[in-house]
């Protein structure tokens, strides 16, 4: 039971990582490979926040989420001048940049012994310690991640978001400002997926900077894909199956140090496999591999 | 008559090639233009530098009293000038409502703060917005496209769409890179008299075309150029019968 709670909860956590990254991805057509980058800057914010000011976990969230997002328009700013794969390029520094960062800060991080005894959240005086308590304030979190990208990508604004997507030239012709809206949404995105590093850091309460690799976008990333692209449902969709895969090789009897090799190459071949086939994954509305040339 | 935009001395070059050579026009408010002119000489290239989206070597461009020069493209539009693009552009993978909705102007909803707080006036202006979009649909007869995708229409209707996302944009200026190209006569028909009734309804149009009996039908003033320079202007007959502009097309 306690290992299906603990599977649940992963699974809340990939969700706001997902959700968060289809606005980047998905809707603005802006392919990122930094998001673990965000995702690990949340974590170690609101973890630094608890060890060394013992300060309240809701202040705590609210900082990695403000701190992320103030990152996320440096990485949304050389968006508006690299374009497409060059971009990605950029990504990939910047995550590897945090990566070492967290690696070698190590007075401040611990290093690659990273931070341990991280204290569980005390939300309005009620302490979260059990499996199923943390799956609910998980819960609550995808909810509000959700409520809160849905109204976006429902509203004019999101509207917008497609049609730079869709065409960034047609989109400042009709008076939008294009760089606006990409840092924008850089913000919002690396916000959001502080609140999984948040709860991750006070759940394990246990970081280090191996959960926050490259590695780890590029599953962030095949979550989206793989779910589909500019589908919010999509997101949900694809981080169950995701999440749950590997555990399942793991019930067929595999034992753990082969099932997790087969797991890397499950997901580069599903990834591979869907780029081919359905590249609009399971449910999305936007594939990559598309491009508008006319003009 | 009233000077609305108003183009000084435009030089622009590609290495190289020369796409404008010391241009200058004006155009009045309420008129519609025809840009005329063999293939290469610098129309497009024009609408571009008019629009923001190439910056000129030199010269000027003022818009009502505005000098845009050196502006960016979504800044120009919301000075009032708005346009087409030759090679069409429109939001394909979105119905066409929406395209048109995208184009409205000073929208609250598309701002940031209005998609969580003070719902109540963007959902107005959404729905007000909603209205004049059907209306535009409903007058040009495409009503019943209005929730398929732009790009499931044939293309003579995509470029009545992207004339009315125009429209929607409510802007002073329109700039039409050769909207009746490629398309059926009926849509012809349909597409002139939109554009015949603008300065009416107080706006200007600079219309490029390579179709001669379109030019004459709807532009009461026809600018000739030629190697990014002005080689003629009048009345479509004057230029058309204009020594200068035969030699041109003889070359
Ligand atoms: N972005 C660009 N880069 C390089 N050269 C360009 C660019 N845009 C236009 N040109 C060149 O400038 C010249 C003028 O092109 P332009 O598109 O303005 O002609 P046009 O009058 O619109 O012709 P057409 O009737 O064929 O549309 C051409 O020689 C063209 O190749
Ligand atoms: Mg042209």
């Amino acid at each position: 039971m306690t290992y299906l709670l603990h599977i649940f909860i992963l699974i809340g956590i990939y969700i706001i990582l997902s959700l968060s990254l289809n606005l980047i991805a998905g809707y603005t057509g802006i392919l990122s490979m930094a998001h673990a980058a965000f995702y690990g800057i949340g974590a170690y914010i609101a973890a630094l926040m608890a060890l060394n000011f013992n300060s309240p976990f809701i202040l705590n969230l609210f900082l990695a989420v403000i701190g992320s997002s103030i990152l996320g328009a440096l990485v949304g700013i050389p968006s508006l001048r690299i374009k497409d794969d060059y971009f990605i390029i950029a990504t990939f520094a910047f995550q590897i940049i945090i990566f070492n960062i967290l690696n070698n800060l190590v007075s401040f991080t611990g290093g690659p012994m990273g931070l341990p005894g991280i204290p569980q959240p005390v939300i309005f005086g009620i302490k979260i310690s059990s499996h199923f308590s943390f799956l609910v304030l998980t819960a609550i979190l995808c909810a509000i991640t959700y409520f809160i990208c849905n109204k976006i990508v429902k509203s004019p604004f999101g509207r917008i978001l497609k049609a730079i997507r869709e065409d960034e030239v047609f989109t400042k012709s009709l008076g939008k400002n294009v760089s606006a809206y990409k840092v924008k949404i850089f913000m919002i995105s690396s916000g959001l997926a502080a609140i999984s590093g948040v709860m991750y850091a006070t759940y394990i309460t246990y970081i280090d900077p191996t959960s926050f690799t490259l590695m780890e976008s590029i599953f962030i990333i095949s979550i989206v894909i793989i779910g589909g692209a500019g589908n919010l449902k999509g997101s949900i969709v694809g981080a169950v199956v995701l999440v749950m895969l590997p555990e399942i090789l793991r019930f067929v009897g595999l034992p753990n140090s082969i099932a997790a090799n087969i797991r890397q190459m499950l997901y580069g071949g599903l990834l591979v496999v869907f780029m081919l086939w359905r590249p609009q994954g399971f449910i999305g509305e936007y594939s990559f591999n598309r491009n508008n040339e006319n003009g | 008559m009233d000077n609305l935009l108003k183009i000084q001395n435009c030089n622009k070059h590609f290495n190289g090639i020369i796409a404008l050579d010391d241009f200058s026009c004006e155009i009045s408010k309420n008129e519609i233009v025809g840009l005329i002119g063999p293939n290469g000489a610098g129309k497009s290239t024009l609408f571009n530098v008019i629009t923001g989206f190439i910056s000129i070597d030199s010269g000027q461009i003022t818009f009502n009293n505005h000098t845009i020069t050196k502006k960016a493209p979504n800044k120009i539009n919301k000075f009032g000038i708005s346009r087409t693009f030759q090679g069409l552009r429109l939001i394909r993978q979105m119905t066409v409502l929406d395209n048109i909705l995208l184009s409205f102007k000073k929208q609250p909803g598309e701002h940031l703060e209005n998609v969580f707080f003070k719902n109540k006036k963007a959902k107005e202006i959404e729905s007000e917005n909603k209205r004049k979009a059907l209306k535009l649909l409903k007058d040009t007869g495409i009503e019943d496209k209005a929730n398929d995708l732009a790009d499931d229409l044939s293309y003579g209707q995509q470029k009545l769409l992207s004339l009315l996302c125009c429209l929607a944009s409510d802007a002073e200026l329109l700039l039409l890179d050769e909207p009746i190209a490629g398309i059926n006569p009926a849509m012809i028909e349909k597409i002139l008299f939109i554009i015949t009734e603008l300065p009416k309804k107080g706006k200007s149009v600079i219309l490029i075309e390579h179709n001669m009996d379109a030019v004459s039908q709807v532009c009461e003033r026809v600018i000739f150029m030629d190697t990014g320079k002005k080689i003629s202007e009048g009345t479509p007959e004057e230029v058309r019968n204009d020594p200068k502009v035969i030699e041109a097309y003889l070359e």
